[in-house]
């Protein structure tokens, strides 16, 4: 059973979004780093970086495997998050916390509506 | 429809994850990669190999068969001891590479590659035709009668007579199955069969592979989880053996090996016995050996921190492609990425390479193999 918090938005490739105002932080879900298993690597987009909603701009590599992260939302890349570089296990032992990957100022807020509900993202993973 | 192993069904109650290799639906880990991978450096670990496939060779003209096919001096072997070797095409390509086991005076087991079975077979079928005695040997694909566990690890050693506590009843003869050295083979009591245990393994830590049938090797599974759990022996799959392998540099088929690279250039050599006479792919071989290759087999280690190098990924020398990753991995030891590929001799001779990753270039450093060596 993996952790699904009720307080916020995902993506159908596994990411989670928190959207504070303006802002929305991003990282990967519980269920996406127990199939992603060891994290071992982390790559994050430089701040000042534009990216559009579905664009690749982060890469999760496992032992065994590279995966792409996509943006779940069109802006400007403000914050990377370095301690999850030094440390990519983060991203498994917090991954709703310490293991955040990036934060966006959104250019177009209205897009946060055609995120997932937790409810939804709960039904496509079978949680 | 993918084919499952006797102990798909173990797989499934200890949580297995599974994916499709080689056409078998195996597992690839249980617990964590990480954490079977350390287990078997550390303490014990137990694989399912029963994908691997058998061949047997027997008669009175098996030995001067498999002396022909294979690479290595099969007249080595006295009853109980087996060689790492190789099958090679005509171009010194390789067929498989494989464990060939003397078992009696007349009678051989291969362990060949799941992937390779098919090819393997179809190839020394072929060969068995040409053959002038061939009515004096007697070859067998026995994959489907047999299924296989490896137990490796420093703490086997510790728990694995409580499991068969017998003296060996065939092959060599041994009081305890701890009386084995590397690469000897002897037949055991178990329950109320018998089941075939080698010193033997692809992990570069000591340890066993045990051969038997079906029913046999589910108990066989069983009773080693249970007498090594004290020891923290873990399941492991598929993932911990690929990078418990490519830390000692032993290569996988697909991988390092193909029928378009010879033994030579794999750094093999040892294995191929050039003064036995005449074989498959001598010609070659011998050519190679004389003159050198045209590429060459390295193990190198990433040398500031990066993502982990993968097999296809460009290896880089001097501003120019030179080469192809064949396996590569975050090394869960050693803590960077490692990995090997396929360099022309003389960048292979000066040691700063780069990884091509994702389009950047990442420094890297040819290293001696085994890129892990265990401790003492």
């Amino acid at each position: 059973m993996s952790n699904i918090p009720s307080d916020l938005k995902y993506t159908k490739s596994h990411e989670w979004v928190r959207v504070t105002g303006n802002t929305a932080a991003i990282g990967i879900t519980d269920h996406a780093q127990a199939e992603l298993t060891d994290i071992v690597f982390v790559e994050l987009p430089e701040a000042g970086r534009a990216v559009k909603a579905g664009d690749t701009c982060a890469v999760v590599e496992s032992v065994k495997t590279a995966s792409d992260i996509y943006a779940p939302l069109s802006g400007e890349i403000l914050e990377s998050n370095k301690s999850v570089v030094d440390s990519p296990a983060l991203a498994n032992t917090e991954p709703y916390g310490g293991g955040w990957f990036f934060k966006i100022k959104l250019s177009n807020p209205a897009e946060v509506n055609s995120l997932m509900s937790p409810e939804q993202y709960k039904a496509q993973v079978g949680g | 429809m993918l084919k499952r192993t006797a102990l798909f069904s173990a797989h499934q109650k200890q949580g297995a994850r599974l994916i499709d290799f080689g056409g078998w639906e195996m597992p690839v880990q249980y617990s964590g990669l990480m954490a079977e991978h350390l287990a078997v450096r550390k303490a014990a670990g137990i694989f399912d190999i029963s994908h691997m496939g058998e061949v047997t060779v027997s008669g009175p003209g098996a030995e001067a068969f498999l002396n022909w096919v294979l690479t290595n001096d099969i007249r080595k072997l006295v009853p109980g001891e087996g060689q790492y070797t190789l099958m090679c095409n005509e171009r010194g390509g390789v067929v498989d590479d494989l464990y060939a086991y003397k078992l009696s005076a007349e009678v051989y087991l291969l362990i060949i590659n799941a992937s390779r079975t098919a090819a393997d077979t179809a190839w020394m079928t072929a060969l068995w035709e040409e053959f002038p005695r061939r009515d004096e040997v007697n070859l067998h694909d026995t994959s489907h009668n047999y299924s296989a566990v490896a137990v490796q690890g420093p703490k086997v050693k510790d728990f694995i007579a409580d499991c068969f506590p017998n003296v060996s009843c065939a092959a060599m003869r041994v009081e305890r199955v701890t009386d084995l050295k590397k690469n000897q083979i002897a037949e055991f009591h178990f329950e109320n069969g018998g089941v075939l245990i080698s010193r033997t393994g692809y992990t570069g830590e000591d340890g066993f592979e045990i051969v038997g049938e079906d029913g046999m090797i589910r108990h066989v599974w069983k009773k080693i989880l249970e007498k090594g759990e004290p020891f923290g022996i873990k399941a492991c799959g598929l993932g911990a053996r690929d990078t418990l392998r490519t830390e000692v540099c032993y290569p996988l088929y697909g991988h390092e090996l193909d029928e378009e690279t010879t033994p030579m250039e794999a750094g093999l050599g040892f294995f191929v016995s050039l003064d036995k006479g005449e074989f498959i792919g001598r010609k070659v071989l011998a050519e190679q050996k004389a003159h050198g290759t045209k590429k060459k087999l390295v193990a190198f280690k990433m040398a500031d921190k990066s993502a982990p190098p993968r097999a296809h990924y460009p290896i880089w020398a001097g501003g120019k492609a030179v080469g192809v990753v064949t396996s590569g991995t975050q090394s869960p030891s050693l803590g960077a990425g490692i990995g090997m590929g396929y360099v022309p001799p003389e960048v292979a001779k000066q040691h700063p390479i780069e990884i091509e990753i994702r389009g950047k270039h990442f420094p890297a450093v040819i290293v001696p193999k085994p890129i892990y060596r265990k401790s003492p």
